[in-house]
């Protein structure tokens, strides 16, 4: 009895232990995650030319300066990022209903290409896109290198593997039978498509947008052999900046930028709980 | 409401044959239950009546005309499937309206035809609720209500039962089968548990490899099984592969058992015996003497296993409602059996027909025309 009860405590004492030690470690990670966020907002008030601390003084006028710095690059990236969003929808969407539906010739080697530009650097795919622009551009006098459509191409190829996973995936946990029912009880294929098959997907095409445009935003290696004057990203753009100047207006525009991807992901996730789609 | 002919139906796979040679004649109304192991092809016959699956030869057809053409929208069957396939992001009443929306049925019409399916089905309270919020029974009978909804031809039932608790199989079994008989519907129903195909079918048809093992009520199956796989897995008899000798005996694993009924010929076959018509004797004074190896009291019946030879073992049922008792293990007992307990098939594994019966009146020399004599071996 007196050894079974010390047994007892001392599992509790080593359950505490545990505890503790989880706490700890969720207190590392989210510091790990925040400290940084946190720094950059702070550093974004500073009133200092350069980063100096403590600072004398603080200002909201970086926040005013973003528009007329990084406006054109700003609206670059969104549209650029937009298109690249939209391509990889009406490609991703339909590749995945495909992929994840009956056994075909070719199916494992289409899923691999799809999904590969995941696997291969950034840089990697930047160089190569541009020697084949420059390679076709000597051959045929087009003006590819530096040209919108191949940056818009080259963001597809980045984005459309994350809306063919996730889309996948939403597949992978939809019963395939409700598509026999739904052909059973007198609809016609384009019609279970619609009805049954794209709403049981729905997650993972929201998830799928939302990753690709967070993927294409602010993807930086790749961009940075595919620009042209008066087409630069905002990651490219500050890039450039940060060249020249050191001053707390690369903070505000990370804080802007953290402000809008994380707005988009709180409002989608109230619309569609992105975390199940994804599970 | 329809009749539903299989014609000489069959799938094959590259080289290997799933169904082979199904013909079946459903009349209106009727309830046919295809029965097997899983692998036998009762499934893959379900879906090509479907349409899910396309016959590599022969016909479907519905009243005389063929269908096997048509595509799954276009044949105007009810399917509830084994996992029900409710539509996730539908209510209830949306699940079941769906099929009538399809048809183009009216508005008006249509709501009251739900709401009929909703009452016959007892899911009126549930008619706003999401699938996931509702039980497996209630899951079931949503998939059944949707798949009546549109009236079909034909209703086609897969494995129904067998994601449900055993304790609500029977009950939702026997709602089946009053909802199928009420709204008159010619119905297939597949299912590999020969309890449930038993209690619901009108007609069974077993299948093993493909083919059409047997096809009839449950008396045919249970009393005349034309296989020695029939045998087995109706009823589960005990199956022994033996020889039988011209003089009335079977000589199997160690053991000589003197058989019910008199065969012409000799040779290898296989005897069936059914154990709840096996009865226990003193030894000596049945058809074959053994030893208890285990005995089981289950409530309503007892069951002794007996070995009779060094590799064979049956097993007798007896209801513990009439007379005798729980024999220990290691006690010696006859095992006494009449020609309704036993079957014999031939090398071929068809089933042969006694001449005379040991306890019959002598008849010797006289055979009906009727009457199979065949010398297996």
């Amino acid at each position: 009895m007196a050894t079974a009860l010390s047994r007892i405590q001392k599992g509790t004492a080593a359950e505490a232990a545990g505890r503790w030690l989880v706490r700890l470690l969720l207190a590392a990670a989210i510091a790990i995650i925040f400290v940084p966020l946190v720094l950059t907002f702070y550093l974004s008030f500073f009133d200092e030319t350069l980063i100096l601390f403590p600072p004398h003084a603080y200002t909201g006028r970086w926040y005013g300066r973003i528009l007329p710095e990084f406006g054109g690059a700003l609206r670059t990236s969104l549209l650029t990022s937009l298109a690249a969003v939209t391509a990889s929808l009406a490609l991703g969407v339909p590749a995945a209903i495909g992929l994840a539906g009956r056994r075909f010739r070719g199916r494992g080697a289409l899923s691999t290409l799809l999904l590969a530009p995941l696997t291969i650097p950034g840089i990697a795919i930047g160089l190569g896109i541009y020697v084949v622009a420059v390679m076709i551009e000597e051959r045929t006098a087009w003006p590819l290198s530096g040209s919108i459509p191949v940056m818009m191409a080259a963001h597809v190829l980045i984005a459309l593997p994350w809306v063919v996973r996730l889309c996948m995936a939403a597949l992978a946990n939809a019963d395939p039978a409700a598509t026999e029912a739904a052909a059973s009880l007198g609809a016609a294929p384009w019609r279970v498509l619609w009805r049954i098959t794209l709403p049981s997907m729905r997650g993972g095409i929201v998830a799928g947008a939302l990753f690709a445009f967070i993927v294409s935003f602010e993807n930086l290696e790749m961009t940075l052999f595919l620009t042209a004057p008066g087409m630069t990203t905002l990651p490219i753009a500050v890039l450039q900046y940060l060249q020249y100047h050191i001053d707390p207006l690369v903070a505000a525009v990370a804080v802007a930028q953290v402000v809008v991807v994380g707005g988009a992901l709180v409002l989608l996730d109230r619309w569609v709980p992105v975390a199940r789609a994804i599970a | 409401m329809s009749r539903l002919t299989l014609d000489r139906l069959g799938k094959r796979y590259g080289g290997s044959t799933a169904v082979e040679g199904v013909s079946l004649d459903i009349a209106e109304g009727e309830l046919v239950v295809l029965l097997g192991p899983s692998g036998c092809g009762k499934t893959t016959t379900l879906r090509m009546i479907a349409g899910f699956v396309e016959a590599s030869e022969g016909d479907v057809l519905l009243d005389g005309v063929s269908i096997a053409n048509l595509p799954p929208h276009r044949r105007d069957m009810g399917l509830v499937f084994q996992s029900y396939a409710l539509f996730p992001h539908m209510s209830v009443a949306k699940n079941i309206s769906f099929g009538l929306e399809m048809r183009g049925v009216s508005g008006p019409a249509r709501a009251a035809r739900v709401t009929e399916m909703l009452r016959l089905t007892r899911l009126e309270t549930l008619a706003d609720r999401l699938p996931r919020q509702l039980s497996g029974g209630q899951q079931q009978r949503v998939a059944l209500a949707r798949a009546l909804a549109i009236q079909p031809r034909v209703l086609l039932l897969d494995e129904p039962l067998s994601n449900l608790d055993a304790a609500l199989r029977a009950e939702v079994g026997r709602e089946i089968k009053l909802l199928q008989r009420a709204a008159d519907l010619t119905t297939v129903m597949v299912t590999h548990d020969q309890d449930e195909a038993m209690a619901m079918a009108d007609r069974l048809v077993v299948m093993q490899d493909g083919r059409v093992q047997q096809s009839g009520t449950q008396e045919d199956l249970y009393e005349r099984p034309a296989t020695p796989f029939v045998a087995g897995f109706i009823g589960r008899s005990t199956i022994i592969a033996g020889v039988g000798h011209g003089d009335g005996t079977f000589a199997a694993g160690g053991a000589v058992l003197r058989l019910a009924g008199h065969y012409d010929g000799s040779g290898p076959g296989t005897l069936a015996l059914r154990p709840e018509r096996l009865t226990l004797a003193e030894p000596g004074a049945g058809s074959v003497d053994g030893v208890v190896e285990m005995a089981s009291y289950l409530g309503a019946v007892r069951e002794h296993l007996v070995r009779l030879g060094p590799d064979l073992t049956v097993l007798v049922r007896d209801s513990t409602a009439g007379p005798g008792r729980l024999h220990p293990a290691g006690v010696a007992v006859g095992v006494h059996w009449d020609t309704r307990g036993e079957r014999l098939f031939g090398p071929d594994g068809s089933p042969l027909t006694p001449t005379a019966g040991r306890n019959a009146p002598s008849r010797v020399g006289e055979t009906s025309p009727s009457q199979r004599s065949v010398i297996y071996g």
